[in-house]
């Protein structure tokens, strides 16, 4: 079994997490270059190229999901489960992957591989099980159907193809400008370098890249979580700097967390608590100090009932509700207090389809109307792809590309750019965010 | 005042009681040395060396041998110990609220054993247990000044330094400890690959507590030679301190506990010197507060220039 989340110890070397649990002996004692030889012999035995002395911590993504997969064969493993392995990767590893494990489905192996990212079931896999709501719905070769029958039993109905957001081209005045911004972390890492980019209302943007490569915390100095060390952030002309989460939300920035569970909504309230957790202290929904109980109840059912968030009661705990519900909580929250900019980070994570398009339907109604923008943070370039109007790829807490027509970029491409293979230098950069905001943006290049 | 404090008498008795006050507190540090490796925190420290040393003083005095006394200390503590991971990892309870507990219990149950077997309600000194026997190294033992200060500890003492070099074996070169480390820094890891958690961290909450029981017969069978009410006074504690201010290395253990056993030693010595005694027994205790906030902002300050060397590096390879 591969978990999504990998189970590695990180603080110990790649060749000690392969071991552990049938950890070679010598007098008595754990031999460490028995270790080192045993990983060696297996990983060239499957062609895996890595390291067995290096800490875990110091690999990669990719190098970490091969940690694991070689951690379930030197245990014999005839089966291997992997679930979402290529969530984390960019398309070039993933094509690596697959590679790989062709060539242990040769070897004799059978591979369960769980996604929810059908182009590649499709692609990969020669049969397949669908299961909606813990039951199976639907299995078969997958030569016998086509990509939309299979998204089709897995929602249970039949879904519009996913709306190819057009570029509107035409776009409304800067509402978000974020200029010449570096974050430096409390242990004095340099996280976020000289990042500049504005974003206009009715606009969606797109930020990709690998996992830790800045998204996080440049979401979270938009919203306020986080302090910059340099630069400026403002909304609608005024800076952000010094100002509290909650002034902060009062100037028309909402957030949806990369983690709903820590950020996005407190586990052990109820329906309701959760979605005036931003409001609560507003008119009508408080006087005097006191909850005016009536006011919120009514309020909430109907934004229960217009992001049809399925639940028994909304009073009872959020926790009780399935993934895809939380999160309509929280965007039913977000998207309603008058929000002009959404930092929407993950917002489709580990949700179902159903679920992840109603998202996407909202988050389009929001710029429909020119009237606010989105900055979309996500590790799916479909989504990336198909949502967003300009995108910006991050590595290592620097913009190494910025493509101001998103369907004029392909999926490798992209790829290519979060790797660090392909970066554009500063000045096409400038040039192409020139180029697409006509409306008086200048870019600091000091 | 301070004039007799350099005279070489006086440093040399000092220099020893350093190494004696320093004992109990490395056999305690290497308990919490191993809890922490598991991933928990053994907050019984106290507790176990308490009964520990209530248990080495009856059992010694029962079977009339200094063995009797060791095994009765290590069957005392690990009584605590055992409480403390079954109540912990088998039933949930609140790790801090739990070790609390179980100190203020062991602190109230040794002194009723200790009026059940001798009448007496604050000492042992009825009952005849016997003592570690010291051991004097030959040729050190010949060396002026040096011999002096290093020859002719208890047996315990010197176990005590030869037991940081077990426990870094058992931690970083044995199957054991390797597993030990697994389930402490990532337990999700650990029981992907099909190790049992509960079963190792049981364990090394059980070999922490063996650890401190004998730094709790050191007490009653050492330092001094009979059971004393609450005798331990929160070397348990400081014990832990001390683990966690070395972060999980054993030889940044020991002379973490011998940093604290000098701060011990030397409240002993300011209150020989006429000075008052309470105000200078605070000492040990603002001692480990001290060291926690100085290391731990060390710590930071380190961290930070680590990263600033990283950036600078990364920028000159830019340029």
């Amino acid at each position: 079994m591969v978990h999504q989340h990998f189970m590695l110890v990180e603080q110990l070397t790649v060749a000690e997490n392969v071991v552990l649990g049938r950890e070679p002996k010598k007098n008595g004692l754990f031999d460490f270059e028995e270790a080192v030889r045993i990983t060696g012999q297996v990983a060239q035995h499957y062609n895996f190229k890595l390291d067995p002395r290096v800490k875990v911590e110091d690999c990669s993504v990719g190098v970490k999901q091969k940690i694991e997969i070689l951690k379930a064969l030197l245990r014999g493993a005839k089966i291997l489960i992997l679930d979402e392995p290529t969530a984390v990767l960019t398309p070039q590893e993933v094509i690596e992957l697959f590679e790989e494990l062709k060539k242990l489905r040769d070897m004799g192996h059978t591979i369960v591989f769980i996604s929810h990212k059908l182009n590649e079931v499709m692609a990969f896999c020669d049969s397949f099980t669908i299961l909606r709501k813990g039951r199976v719905a639907q299995e078969g070769k997958i030569a016998d159907y086509s990509e939309q029958e299979l998204s089709n039993f897995m929602i249970g109905r039949v879904l519009s193809k996913t709306k190819k957001r057009q570029n509107k081209g035409e776009r409304g005045e800067e509402i978000l400008r974020v200029r010449d911004v570096s974050y430096t972390n409390r242990q004095g890492k340099k996280l976020l370098e000289s990042i500049s980019f504005s974003l206009c209302k009715g606009e969606i943007i797109g930020v990709a890249g690998v996992e830790g490569n800045g998204q996080n915390e440049l979401s979270e100095l938009i919203t306020g979580l986080a302090r910059f060390s340099q630069g400026d952030i403002t909304v609608d002309g005024v800076s952000i700097k010094g100002k509290s989460v909650r002034q902060i939300r009062d100037m028309g920035i909402s957030n949806i967390s990369e983690d709903r569970m820590v950020f996005g909504c407190s586990a052990t309230l109820s329906v309701i608590d959760n979605m005036i957790a931003d409001r609560y202290y507003k008119q009508p929904y408080s006087n005097y100090q006191c909850l005016n109980t009536k006011v919120i109840k009514r309020e909430v059912k109907e934004l229960v009932g217009r992001y049809e968030i399925s639940c028994p009661d909304e009073a009872s705990a959020i926790s009780m509700l399935s993934g895809g519900n939380i999160q309509k909580v929280i965007v039913a929250r977000e998207f309603t207090g008058g929000a002009h900019v959404v930092v929407a980070n993950q917002p489709t994570r580990g949700i179902d389809v159903g679920a992840a398009s109603f998202i996407h339907d909202q988050l389009i109604q929001m710029t429909a109307d020119n009237d606010a923008a989105v900055l979309l943070i996500s590790a799916d370039l479909s989504e990336i792809l198909s949502m967003s109007d300009a995108i910006i790829v991050m590595v290592g807490g620097e913009i190494s590309a910025y493509i101001e027509d998103a369907s004029k970029v392909s999926e490798l491409e992209l790829g290519e750019y979060m790797l660090g293979v392909k970066k554009m230098d500063s000045s096409e950069i400038i040039k192409a965010l020139h180029s697409a905001k006509t409306n008086g943006f200048k870019v600091v290049s000091e | 005042m301070f004039e007799q404090f350099f005279s070489q008498d006086y440093m040399v008795a000092f220099l020893n009681s350093i190494i004696r006050m320093s004992t109990p507190l490395i056999f305690c540090a290497i308990g919490a040395l191993i809890a922490d490796h598991a991933g928990t925190m053994n907050m019984a420290l106290e507790g176990i060396m308490l009964s520990a040393s209530f248990a080495a003083v009856y059992f010694s005095a029962l079977t009339s041998s200094m063995w009797g006394g060791i095994i009765g200390a290590l069957f005392g503590g690990c009584i605590i110990s055992s409480l403390l991971a079954y109540f912990h990892l088998f039933k949930k309870s609140d790790l801090i609220i739990t070790g609390i507990a179980l100190n203020t219990f062991a602190s109230g149950g040794t002194s009723y054993l200790l009026f059940l077997t001798t009448g007496e309600k604050t000492t042992s000194r009825l009952l005849r247990s016997l003592q570690a026997p010291q051991v004097n190294i030959p040729y050190i033992q010949d060396i002026p000044i040096l011999g002096e200060v290093l020859s002719g500890h208890n047996v315990l003492t010197y176990s005590s330094f030869i037991c940081i070099i077990i426990v870094y074996v058992l931690i970083f070169k044995s199957r054991f400890g390797l597993r030990v480390r697994a389930v402490g820094h990532n337990p999700n890891a650990a029981n992907s690959i099909g190790l049992n958690v509960r079963k190792i961290k049981f364990r090394a909450l059980l070999i922490s507590g063996a650890f401190a029981s004998l730094g709790g017969a050191f007490m009653s069978m050492g330092y001094l030679s009979y059971f004393a009410r609450d005798m331990i006074a929160g070397r348990g504690y400081i014990g832990l301190a001390a683990a966690t201010l070395a972060s999980g290395k054993p030889f940044g253990t020991l002379l973490a506990a011998l940093g604290f056993g000098t701060a011990n030693a030397f409240s002993i010595t300011l209150a020989t010197m006429n000075l008052n005694a309470d105000l200078v027994a605070m000492l040990p205790y603002a001692a480990t507060i001290l060291g926690l906030v100085l290391i731990s902002a060390r710590k930071l300050a380190i961290e930070k220039g680590k990263t600033k060397l990283v950036n600078k590096i990364m920028e000159e390879k830019k340029l």
